[in-house]
């Protein structure tokens, strides 16, 4: 197998073209589409950690504080993502709070868990596993969308519950630091770069093969 | 040279490029990542796409979402009315947020495609192809029309519970939506300089 790096070249990320690479120039322009192509991106480990630790910083608030506060003739009650989830599992939607939770409360958790190992592992030039680590990255760079639901559901339920005395719904403070979190962990996602991942692995030992 | 071979991006290596059928991909054999994939559809039928989305769209937005009714009080909401409700709340950047990923984004991107199918359907190259090509490919992952519609429908479980939910022509119109754009995400914008390419080829 062998690489654009093995050759001297570096991939355009806007258009596919391969660019000649410049060891003394960190950024050219691509022939074909005109943007700028580097050869891996830019401070990719570096960016990804800064996210990843705003990202965790906020998950503190996003968790403890309030993302709804509704007002009924019964009085006032203020919930968090995780009471939100134990009120369904209560009143019957097992299914429901599965959704929730896994959107809400996993995602965002093993998203960051998995970003810190491929961080840590890229960073340290590790060998171990590229194509599970690989696999992984594809895997939460396309399950992180999916956090935004509980955002979404308290923009409706807030839109919707307005009904003069009988109740009201007002958003908490706690929404805005989980749709903080989400955010952030989807741009380290975007600032990691998976090339990282197989840049330490071995190119030459099965260059005998027909390429 | 450089046009047979193609570096996988998530990996870095080297592929020869081969023809593909219509609709299928090829993949990387070092990190299973996909390299390019064939155009799906013929340049029509993205049109189609798009502008079939463009009317839903303007559906989904126009009328309520969801209406609710509890003793005798009614209260209904488009989409556009629950995001003004949270800036009102004080929480303008989740109100900020709500709008870019389900109005913004998917609307520019919706947009966008007019702009450059319509020009290149009749042979000629709109201008600044290039930039527009790269802004799809930048906004794309931060429209969330999917993500919006499964929160409706656990709003709608989480307050039928309570009060009587009468699901709006926009519901409707978002799973529309949801469907179409799943079609045009199947349309990769880079196919867009291959067209550019084809048409500068045919015109030299």
């Amino acid at each position: 197998m062998m690489t654009a790096a093995d050759k001297g070249l570096m991939v355009c990320r806007t258009c596919g073209a391969l660019c000649r690479r410049v060891r003394s120039i960190s950024q050219t322009r691509c022939p074909r589409c005109f943007d700028a192509v580097r050869f891996r991106k830019r401070d990719s480990i570096g960016r990804t950690w800064a996210f990843l630790i705003a990202a965790l910083i906020l998950y503190i608030p996003a968790n403890v504080l309030p993302v709804t506060e509704s007002h009924t003739l019964f009085g006032t009650q203020r919930d968090t993502i995780m009471s939100g989830i134990v009120l369904f599992w209560t009143t019957g939607s097992p299914f429901i709070a599965a959704v929730i939770f896994a959107a809400s409360v996993m995602i965002p958790i093993l998203k960051c868990i998995a970003l810190a190992l491929l961080a840590i592992t890229a960073q340290r030039r590790s060998r171990w596993r590229p194509q599970q680590r690989a696999k992984l990255y594809r895997l939460i760079e396309w399950i992180g969308r999916w956090s935004m639901l509980d955002v979404f559901v308290v923009a409706i339920v807030v839109a919707l519950v307005h009904l003069r005395s009988l109740a009201t719904i007002h958003a908490g403070p706690g929404v805005a630091a989980f749709g903080a979190v989400v955010v952030l962990t989807m741009l380290a996602s975007k600032s990691f770069d998976p090339r990282l991942i197989w840049d330490p692995v071995e190119t030459n030992h099965d260059s005998r093969q027909p390429r | 040279m450089t046009h047979q071979l193609i570096a996988c991006e998530e990996c870095d290596a080297l592929h020869r490029r081969i023809a593909l059928n219509a609709g299928s991909a090829a993949h990387c054999t070092r990190c299973g990542a996909e390299l390019f994939r064939s155009r799906a559809f013929h340049i029509d039928t993205v049109l189609a796409l798009t502008v079939g989305s463009l009317v839903v769209f303007v559906l989904a937005n126009a009328f309520p979402i969801v209406t609710l009714e509890m003793k005798g009080v009614r209260n209904g909401s488009t989409l556009l009315g629950a995001i003004v409700t949270l800036y009102r709340e004080g929480m303008p950047i989740v109100s900020g947020l709500v709008l870019a990923t389900t109005i913004l984004f998917p609307l520019t991107e919706l947009m966008i495609l007019l702009y450059l199918l319509v020009p290149l359907r009749q042979g000629r190259l709109p201008a600044q192809l290039h930039l527009f090509t790269r802004v799809i490919q930048t906004i794309r992952p931060w429209g969330m029309i999917e993500v919006f519609l499964l929160g409706v429908l656990v709003s709608l479980a989480k307050l039928s519970s309570t009060a009587s939910v009468l699901p709006g022509v926009a519901l409707w119109a978002f799973a529309a939506l949801t469907v179409l754009l799943a079609a045009i995400l199947m349309f990769d914008p880079r196919h867009f300089r291959d067209l550019a390419e084809e048409l500068a080829g045919s015109h030299a």
